[in-house]
């Protein structure tokens, strides 16, 4: 996984409702497999309608145009929305948890590193301590890089999730489907 | 979501409830096996409308579902039970899939205690086919039966058409619950746009107009669309050169002078000609497939595309557009006409004179043809008679190779809907299956099956249902004892050095004999094997109306299909013959 999601060109954030039906992540999943296209990151949970859930879905697409990924991802029938979340207009945040070597010497560094990135230790053992990161993708990987030096025994990272800014909503529109009649066979 | 009756549905097992929402479908015949996961749904079907056909393998009835759907227009249907029954199916779905032909696939599903278990028959058949299906459902809660038969249908058969498999566990099907078949279908996702853009109307109007070498590209979206009419007012209003690819031969008629034949890999030099050399081509709804345009890079160099297809995902997809228009092929080219109508009458008529002149005497002098064998039987001469003697209102349904690049050439179509082949996909097999299906749709119509003598083993035990059934098909297997086009490109590309693509032993013994297969399946058997005989041995199986007939032509193995254009290189390399590039007269241009 990229670092520096935000300065590559190639890189888009993908907003995606989907219907919240078994095997929805497994059909993009397969698709964007399927079709060669590259995945950076992708985020999925509830949303403010118990029958959307919501995507965020970073990809490159420096080899299949970014027009041919939100066209085949919205031929899915469960796939309800697309909408491409620009940076400058959208806030992004990933979530990182690292486990750091710290003893009764660099403790107090290592909480120093903390306060300066607005972290929060979560946990602590007598020779490490686990600190939650959250922010864009700069922010996370410069404050590992400020905590590398005492010792990572494990990190993990969520992927990004992104809203935009304002007070639209991308799902206000679609909140209530349309039905449509059934078709009088001959 | 509303439903008829409301929640007080008649109280029904889930079987129950799938036959009667097949009913509702408006569902005349499904083709099918039972086993023990789907066997519930076999009951409530003994008593129902519906006509069960019995096939001999699950394959037989999704591409008999796939002929059915194509010869009649509407939804062909196939039944099979889990694990294997369904596996089965996967390549008639993903043929469907390729070709946009809607069928619907009703899979058993083991009960749904045990999906995950590895139970016994258990193939997790939503997995697999989803990405060689328009949509598909695994259904566990038997009051979701209806619904989902509901969305299935529509799904398969709006928008872009394509295969929808509907997976129901054992355990719904048995269980009891209520069966209402609802009135509105909710599905947010899925809105395809069949009204063209005013706008891009009017600009694909303007381009037509400011060319002066267009060519109306025409692909199976007109056929599914059943926009033949309007493809030729549009056409003759304007005196457009027409192309019908593959799997649209028989939305233009073959016998009208505008129309310049298949492009493609082995398609005609002057609809190749017509692409490669055009300033304006419009697509309606074909899909740029590398087997038409070759070589992507050197295609059409000079060409504008104005690329309208229903399915937005193919505009760009492999071609840069300049307008692209989103929607039914219909409605489009009615659209344009009612466009080009107003510029006729303002006086705006498009100056194609030179260039159609230039395209006839490119398809003068390059007509398609074949040169006739010193002796034995050309498989082009069998495929032409067929065409001839039996006429263009027969239904004619290929395999794949050789035998169906000639009969896509020779056999003359002029009805849509007339012609059925896997084009997508390439299925070696489809034809027996496939013109089983096409019959049980249009019982009235003569169908014949042009098969290859590898593709016919692959299919041919469908013949059994096709006796047992009621179901005179004919097959005329063109028969050189080889895997023809593997052969040609042996010939062609690998020295002459034929690994594997014998399909005898080099005595006189045929394995197998194939009048005395035909005879086994209760079958007639014909043979041919001399020019003179074609026409009898036609006549003899058109005469045979009350069970399946199948003609073993023994052909000379050394026929190549021609034109072509070898994969991968430019359409401007195409050959006429072996070793012989066409030369254009482009002085008129």
């Amino acid at each position: 996984m990229s670092t520096h999601l935000s300065t590559e060109p190639t890189v888009h954030t993908l907003s995606v409702l989907v219907e919240n039906k078994p095997g929805v992540l497994a059909r993009i999943a397969a698709l964007f497999s399927r079709r060669g296209y590259n995945i950076h990151s992708l985020a999925v949970g509830p949303t403010e309608h118990p029958e959307m859930s919501r995507m965020t879905i970073v990809v490159d697409v420096e080899d299949s145009p970014l027009e041919q990924v939100t066209k085949q991802l919205n031929k899915l029938v469960e796939v309800i929305k697309i909408v491409e979340l620009e940076p400058r207009d959208a806030v992004e945040r990933e979530l990182l948890l690292v486990k750091v070597r710290a003893d009764a010497d660099t403790r107090g560094q290592v909480l120093d590193a903390v306060q300066l990135f607005r972290a929060k230790v979560v946990d602590v053992a007598p020779d490490a301590v686990t600190i939650e990161v959250t922010g864009n993708s700069d922010k996370l990987s410069d404050c590992l890089r400020v905590l590398e030096p005492f010792g990572v025994r494990e990190l993990v990272q969520s992927g990004i999730v992104a809203i935009g800014r304002g007070s639209r909503s991308i799902t206000e529109r679609t909140a209530r489907p349309v039905a449509v009649p059934i078709p009088q066979l001959a | 979501m509303s439903e008829q009756g409301g929640t007080g549905g008649a109280a029904v097992t889930g079987a129950q409830s799938l036959v009667r929402s097949l009913e509702c479908a408006g569902v005349k015949h499904i083709f099918g096996i039972p086993g023990g996961a789907i066997l519930p749904a076999y009951d409530p079907l003994f008593d129902s409308s519906i006509r069960h056909i019995l096939v001999r393998h699950e394959q037989g009835a999704g591409h008999a579902a796939q002929g059915y759907a194509v010869a009649t227009g509407g939804v062909g249907v196939c039944m099979a039970t889990s694990g294997p029954g369904a596996t089965n199916l996967v390549t008639p779905l993903a043929d469907a899939h390729m070709d946009s032909v809607p069928i619907v696939a009703i899979t058993g599903q083991v009960g749904a205690a045990s999906i995950g278990t590895d139970a016994f028959q258990e193939a997790d058949i939503r997995g697999i086919t989803m990405p060689i299906t328009k949509h598909n459902f695994l259904v566990t809660d038997p009051d979701a039966i209806a619904r989902t038969i509901a969305e299935a249908f529509y799904l398969s058969s709006t928008g872009r058409p394509g295969p929808v498999l509907v997976d129901i566990a054992k355990s719904a099907l048995q269980a009891q619950t209520s069966f209402s078949w609802p009135s509105e279908l909710v599905l947010p996702g899925y809105r395809p746009v069949t009204r063209p853009h005013s706008k891009q109307i009017r600009e694909a109007a303007r381009l037509v107009l400011e060319s002066r070498r267009p060519v109306l590209y025409v692909g199976g979206g007109v056929i599914r669309a059943r926009a033949a009419k309007e493809l030729r007012v549009l056409a003759e209003m304007t005196g457009m050169p027409v192309v019908t690819t593959l799997m649209a031969r028989g939305a233009f008629p073959d016998s009208h002078p505008q129309h310049l034949g298949m492009p493609g890999m082995h398609g005609t030099v002057a609809a190749v000609a017509a692409l490669q050399k055009s300033d304006l081509i419009i697509s309606l709804g074909a899909r740029f497939d590398d087997r038409v345009t070759g070589n992507l890079d050197s295609f059409a160099p000079n060409a504008r595309v104005v690329h309208a297809d229903i399915d937005p995902a193919e505009i760009g997809k492999n071609r840069a557009v300049d307008v692209p228009i989103v929607g039914d092929a219909r409605e489009v080219i009615a659209d344009l006409v009612v466009a080009l109508q107003a510029e006729q009458e303002a006086g705006n008529i498009g100056d194609y004179e030179g260039w159609v002149r230039f395209l006839a005497g490119v398809k003068q002098k390059y007509p398609v043809g074949y040169d006739a064998p010193s002796e034995g039987l050309s498989p082009q001469y069998v495929i032409e008679r067929i065409g001839k003697v039996s006429g263009p209102e027969s239904i004619y349904v290929a395999g794949v190779g050789q035998h169906q690049m000639w009969a896509a050439h020779f056999v003359g179509y002029e009805n849509p809907n007339t012609w059925i082949n896997s084009g997508g996909l390439g299925t070696m097999g489809f034809a027996v299956p496939a013109a089983m299906g096409a019959k049980v749709g249009k019982p009235d119509t003569t169908v014949w099956a042009i098969d290859g003598d590898g593709c016919f083993q692959m299919t041919n035990q469908e013949l059994a249902t096709c006796t047992i059934e009621g179901i005179p098909v004919k097959v005329a297997v063109i028969n050189n004892e080889s895997l023809g086009m593997v052969r040609q490109w042996q010939t062609l590309f690998y020295g002459g050095r034929y690994s594997s693509t014998d399909l005898q032993r080099g005595e006189q013994l045929r394995v197998p004999d194939f009048p005395k297969l035909a005879e086994a399946y209760g079958a007639v058997g014909l043979a041919c094997d001399s020019p003179e005989d074609v026409d009898a041995t036609i006549e003899k199986a058109m005469e045979i109306d009350d069970v399946p007939v199948v003609v073993d032509f023994r052909v000379h193995r050394d026929a190549m299909v021609w034109p072509m254009v070898a994969a991968g290189t430019s359409n401007d390399d195409i050959k006429y013959a072996r070793d012989l590039a066409p030369e254009f007269d482009e002085d008129d241009l």
